[in-house]
């Protein structure tokens, strides 16, 4: 147990090294296609950094040493230092308040040097472990409500926090750690009323709100009917189907209204509603403009990136246009495109198979870390295991189904194909971090 | 507790695995299901532009450039990139206000975006051309100089045969739907512009480009494999003499009528002159829209091709014709005798045709004196004669007679608009009259081209080549050949000799004697030509507008010399009042020496001056004319007074409208403009211009009127 690895190479997990790297790959591959013109200098801009797909690979090789790193850290540091690191994590996303820089609507990012920091997306790690650690603490009992509330505190403190810096999409990323909880024995029930509501929401915003009461009261008369005879007997049924129904009714009615218009900013409702095809009706209300101008914004607004990233990658076909062919990508037409769609280039050039290749990818990656986690002995590595893939699963799942017009347009990147040093520096550590712990798996016991 | 939730994992793993499947459905959707989205990404960033080839040039028959292309420069603005400019010095270049400039970036951003060039100034003037080329650096981002292609004549001349080019309408577009046109496209609307189109406009390039998300182009697609290259339009080069048509032209001005030359041996047309004809530089650059609606008015209605598309009674020179079919059909012969004791009279009473010169005519003679009486006796014989059973069959055979001399129908000129001219058959009559209720009394003075018989000019130049020739004719065109070849065949029908019945040599020398005498001692003799043996004939016709009977037409037809003719020619002058011979003949006899001398004999210089300086505008069109002016002149006078009182509002800053009242209170009072009359805003109405503020004096008034002609 005390043994030392001779080499830091034993015990890690390649085939996760190595989608790893294809990932970055691909990503850079990517980013090359969108940013390069005709007639650059290849070499000579790759070498000063110039370029975002030079910048890119400057990452990528910071990201290795980081790894390095990583791998040559023992693997106990990352848990006796969870909580700490928690700390620091919170700590810098606070620094964000006075210290922030305006860049495109944003006051997450804080400015060093010549590089932007954005301490939403390095925290995710610390939660990771930090809520690892929680519940891998031998005095945590899972089963009890107080410790399920402490977990959801810790995951969902720093998502208060970024709310409060205008990164929605961030900061649902920590929403993920449900699985984590999930896993860890959270009760299905939550899970399930979890969708309830959601699927409740979504409900409410594309059926007519008085339709939808009537529906929700016929449901609730259906299940009067069924357990009549229950009733009979037991009278509290009825008052608890009574409740649920004004609950539903209170959330469809009120609830959903009142975070359209208060909790969520206003280009974010319209994003939820372009999803569904419908025209925001707390828009007008708010601003007061004429329907044109609506429509105008529109063309113009989040419909606009989404309608030309389907065009985009619906041209691709079924084998793409080739790399340097993609005209939707090549040319502008989609906004982001470097960054958040970057998604739309690979459909584009490389057409369904090269999206099938690129899914593929990331889902044999979350088997992987499935597979990982679950032969974990020690219940920190376990936990850290499935944050990962969760985080993963979330960033993948969402900005994918953005770009193909299935989910609100979240500005979140694509873990490791995206361009931006801080997503890919971070989604390398956490990764390089559960080889790590993956590694020493035999040694540590916990 | 890890152990009893393992089963979660495969939860956890199908949760992953169905949020994956569902994604890729919605790709498969997108990327192999439906084709919408690869056909918008295609509208999205692929351009086919048209490239527009230069047009085709045309050279008359010393192979000089008659129609040629020359460029003219636009002055271009990109809104979004024109800030920052020195807008004082800019203006200063351009001659306009800042006020002026702020106007026309705003309706530039209107019409075509911010980020869009658009026409800043359109057709710029050599001077601020060269001003802005000196200083372009200055104003590089937001401003460039376009260059466009647009026609121009350097002879400034033959406005009426070239026609012009101008944009396609749909109903253009509905009939050429198979040739490639598109709504903004230029093509040839009148003249060898429309007829020789399809060779005119080349062949249209293709360029496929790329552009981004703001239209920009960003370079070509494929390296251009999808690309066409542009075709020039073929060169014209016709029959034309350059020289001739001007100086035609110049003998017409301020007449109405028509030159048509041509050359006999080929059915070249040398020239067509058509009066008044128009300056055809006005019809291309930025103001062709107000020219046009200006010429378009025009009382005297110079957008008219006289040549071919007016017809008139052709008079006396008919009687050429008559003399072919009544020699012919044998009924006369060149000795036959007729003799006219002061008119007609053989169709009894009734109003006899009267004759000038009385007195005993043979064939020659009668055309060299333009014998009325004489004509009638050939026409009678013709269609009276026992040959036939009716009076229907014998006109049915003259019928044959004046189509073969192409008459009453279409030549087929490749100049457009042609007209039909007019030829009565048995059919006109019956309509008329009623079968049987008719005979050669009844149209008697077709026998001297008056009444139910018209032609055109071009058919009475035709005629004359054709008896010139004694006995073919070439269908006359103004093209000669088309550079490259003729690939769409439109040459053809001119390449075959027409030789519609065959006479026999003597009857021609019979009628070119009967011409040359016109010349020498009939009603043209005082127009000869020393040294070239001319055979013409004068006409005078007898014209009716509306009932009312108008001045003559003053016309004549010749060709020249008579042994080789090089040349067939014929002139009409409307409403001259006064005979053939008085204008008409010495314009044709005019441009006869221009022709085959080159020059004008010293002595007939002054006959050019005299000719050229006469305007026999018809006094109806002058009235019309004046009453077109006055009403324009009105509404001018109306609209000043509006800028005016505009002014005058403006400097008050007040925000109501004029109204009508108003504008008739500021009118009557300017109508006075001796007396001066207590004014009630007088530190206002300082600020109106003074020149504007009265109304021209008469004779300022007539120079305007002169300069707008």
């Amino acid at each position: 147990m005390n043994q030392r690895n001779p080499t830091i190479s034993k015990g890690i997990d390649w085939s996760l090294v190595w989608i790893y790297l294809l990932l970055v790959a691909i990503g850079l591959t990517a980013i090359f296609a969108v940013t390069y013109k005709e007639g650059d200098p290849i070499l000579q801009s790759f070498l000063k950094f110039k370029t975002d797909y030079s910048k890119q690979f400057f990452f990528f090789c910071i990201g290795s040493v980081l790894a390095l790193f990583i791998l040559l850290t023992d693997s106990k540091f990352f848990s006796a230092t969870a909580n700490l690191g928690y700390a620091v994590g919170i700590f810098a996303l606070l620094l964000v308040f006075p210290f922030h820089s305006d860049i495109k609507g944003t006051k997450s990012i804080i400015k060093l040097g010549a590089f932007n920091f954005q301490p939403a997306e390095f925290c995710k790690i610390f939660v990771a472990l930090a809520l690892a650690k929680y519940l891998s603490r031998p005095d945590t009992d899972f089963t009890r409500t107080k410790s399920q509330f402490m977990a959801t505190a810790i995951a969902l403190f720093p998502a208060a926090v970024t709310i409060l810096q205008s990164e929605t999409g961030l900061a649902l990323v920590y929403f993920s750690f449900f699985i984590v909880m999930f896993r860890e024995g959270l009760p299905s029930i939550i899970l399930l009323i979890g969708f309830a509501v959601a699927a409740l929401m979504v409900a409410s915003i594309v059926i007519e709100p008085n339709i939808l009461a009537a529906i929700l009261m016929a449901i609730a008369g259906i299940f009067i009917y069924i357990f009549r005879r229950q009733i009979r007997r037991r009278r509290n049924i009825l008052y608890s189907i009574l409740f649920l129904l004004i609950v539903c009714v209170g959330i469809q009615r009120f609830a959903v209204p009142y975070t359209f218009q208060h909790i969520l900013q206003n280009h974010q409702v319209e994003r939820i509603y372009d999803l569904f095809g419908k025209d925001n009706p707390y828009e007008e209300k708010a601003a007061g403009e004429s329907r044109e101008d609506t429509k105008k914004k529109k063309e113009s607004g989040s419909s606009y990136n989404v309608r030309q990233s389907k065009i985009a990658i619906g041209s691709g076909g079924v084998f793409g246009k080739g790399l340097l062919k993609a005209t939707q990508t090549r040319y502008d037409f989609v906004p982001e495109q470097r960054t958040d769609f970057i998604f739309c280039t690979v459909g584009e050039g490389f057409g369904f198979t090269g999206s099938m290749v690129l899914l593929g990818l990331y889902l044999l990656l979350l088997f992987r870390i499935v597979t990982v986690a679950e032969r974990q002995r020690s219940t920190f590595s376990r936990c850290y295991a499935y944050g990962v893939a969760a985080v993963f699963f979330f960033h993948i799942a969402i900005n994918v189904a953005m770009t193909v017009g299935l989910a609100p347009v979240i500005g979140i990147p694509l873990p490791f194909v995206s361009y931006g040093g801080t997503s890919l520096l971070t989604f390398t550590i956490m990764l390089f971090i559960l080889i790590k712990l993956d590694a020493d798996r035999q040694m540590v016991l916990r | 507790m890890s152990v009893f939730n393992q089963s979660r994992s495969r939860v956890i793993r199908l949760i992953f695995l169905v949020t994956f499947l569902v994604i890729i459905g919605q790709l498969f959707y997108l990327q192999i299901f439906s084709r919408k989205y690869r056909m918008e990404a295609e509208d999205n960033a692929i351009l086919r532009k048209t490239v527009y080839p230069p047009r085709g040039l045309v050279f008359d028959r010393d192979n000089k450039a008659i129609l040629n292309n020359t460029l003219t420069y636009d002055l271009m603005v990109t809104p979004s990139q024109a800030k920052g400019i020195d807008t004082a010095f800019f203006c200063r270049l351009m001659e306009i206000d800042t006020a002026e400039y702020h106007k026309r970036i705003v309706t530039a951003i209107i019409k075509n975006k911010s980020f869009r060039p658009s026409i800043f100034e359109a057709s710029l003037s050599p001077q601020k051309y060269a001003r802005l080329l000196e200083n372009m650096w200055r104003f590089q981002n937001g401003f460039f100089i376009q260059e466009r292609p647009i026609r121009s004549y350097p002879y400034n001349a033959g406005a009426n045969i070239f026609g012009y080019i101008g944009e396609v309408d749909s109903n253009y577009l509905k009939k050429h739907s198979e040739e490639g046109y598109q709504s903004g496209d230029y093509a040839g609307m009148t003249g060898l512009e429309s007829s020789y189109e399809k060779a005119l406009m080349g062949e249209r390039g293709v360029q496929v480009l790329i552009k981004d998300q703001l239209n920009r182009i960003q370079g070509s697609y494929e390296n251009g494999a999808l690309d066409k290259e542009a075709v020039a339009g073929s060169n014209l080069y016709t029959s034309l003499d350059i020289d001739l048509q001007q100086f035609g032209e110049m003998l017409m001005q301020n007449k109405v009528g028509s030159i048509v030359a041509i050359d006999p041996k080929t059915g070249g047309i040398i020239s067509m002159v058509s009066s008044p004809t128009y300056n055809p530089g006005l019809l291309t650059g930025s103001e062709r829209r107000k020219h046009f609606s200006e010429l378009y008015t025009d009382p005297r209605l110079p957008l008219l091709n006289r040549a071919v598309n007016a017809s008139y009674a052709p008079g006396s020179t008919f009687k050429t014709l008559q003399a072919l079919v009544g020699l012919a059909e044998g009924v006369i012969n060149t000795q036959t005798n007729f003799s006219c004791g002061g008119a007609f009279y053989g169709c009894g009473g009734g109003k006899p045709m009267g004759c000038l010169d009385p007195g005993t005519y043979h064939l020659s003679t009668g055309i060299t004196h333009s014998c009325n009486t004489y004509f009638a006796n050939v026409m009678m014989r013709v269609i009276n004669n026992p040959k036939y059973p009716n009076v229907d069959s014998s006109l049915r055979n003259w019928n044959k007679y004046m189509a073969a001399f192409g008459l009453g129908h279409r030549l087929g000129v490749d100049v457009p608009t042609e007209q039909k001219g007019m030829i009565p058959t048995p059919e006109f009559f019956n309509k008329q009259y009623g079968a049987g209720h008719w005979g050669f009394c009844t149209f008697r003075s077709v026998s001297i081209g008056q009444g139910e018989v018209t032609a055109t000019p071009i058919q009475v130049a035709n005629e004359m080549a054709y008896i010139a020739n004694k006995g073919w004719y070439y269908i006359p065109h103004v093209v000669d050949s088309i550079g490259g070849g003729d690939k769409f065949g439109l040459l053809d029908k001119y390449k075959q000799r027409v030789v519609p019945i065959e006479l026999a040599d003597s009857i021609f020398e019979a009628v070119h004697d009967g011409m040359q005498g016109v010349m020498e001692t009939g009603t043209g003799r005082g127009s000869k030509v020393e040294g070239i043996t001319i055979c013409g004939k004068t006409g005078t016709v007898e014209n009716y507008y509306r009932g009312v009977k108008q001045p003559n037409h003053s016309f004549f037809a010749a060709f020249a010399p008579r042994d080789n003719p090089k040349i067939a020619i014929m002139c009409v002058v409307e409403n001259s009042g006064r005979f053939g011979g008085t204008y008409a003949a010495p314009i044709v006899t005019l441009m006869i020496e221009k022709y085959l001398n080159d020059t004008i004999s010293a002595k007939r210089k002054a006959l050019v001056e005299r000719m050229s300086n006469t305007n026999l505008i018809p006094k109806m069109m002058l009235d019309k004319m004046r009453v077109k002016d006055s009403i324009a002149r009105a509404k001018a006078e109306e609209a000043g007074l509006r800028g005016e009182l505009k002014n005058i509002k403006d400097t008050l800053q007040s925000d109501d409208n004029p109204s009508e009242s108003e504008v008739k209170d500021v009118k009557k009072k300017d109508n006075k403009p001796g007396k001066d009359t207590p004014n009630p805003r007088p530190v206002q109405t300082d600020m109106i211009a003074p020149d504007k503020q009265k109304n021209p004096a008469p004779a300022d008034r007539d120079t305007a009127r002169r300069q707008e002609n």
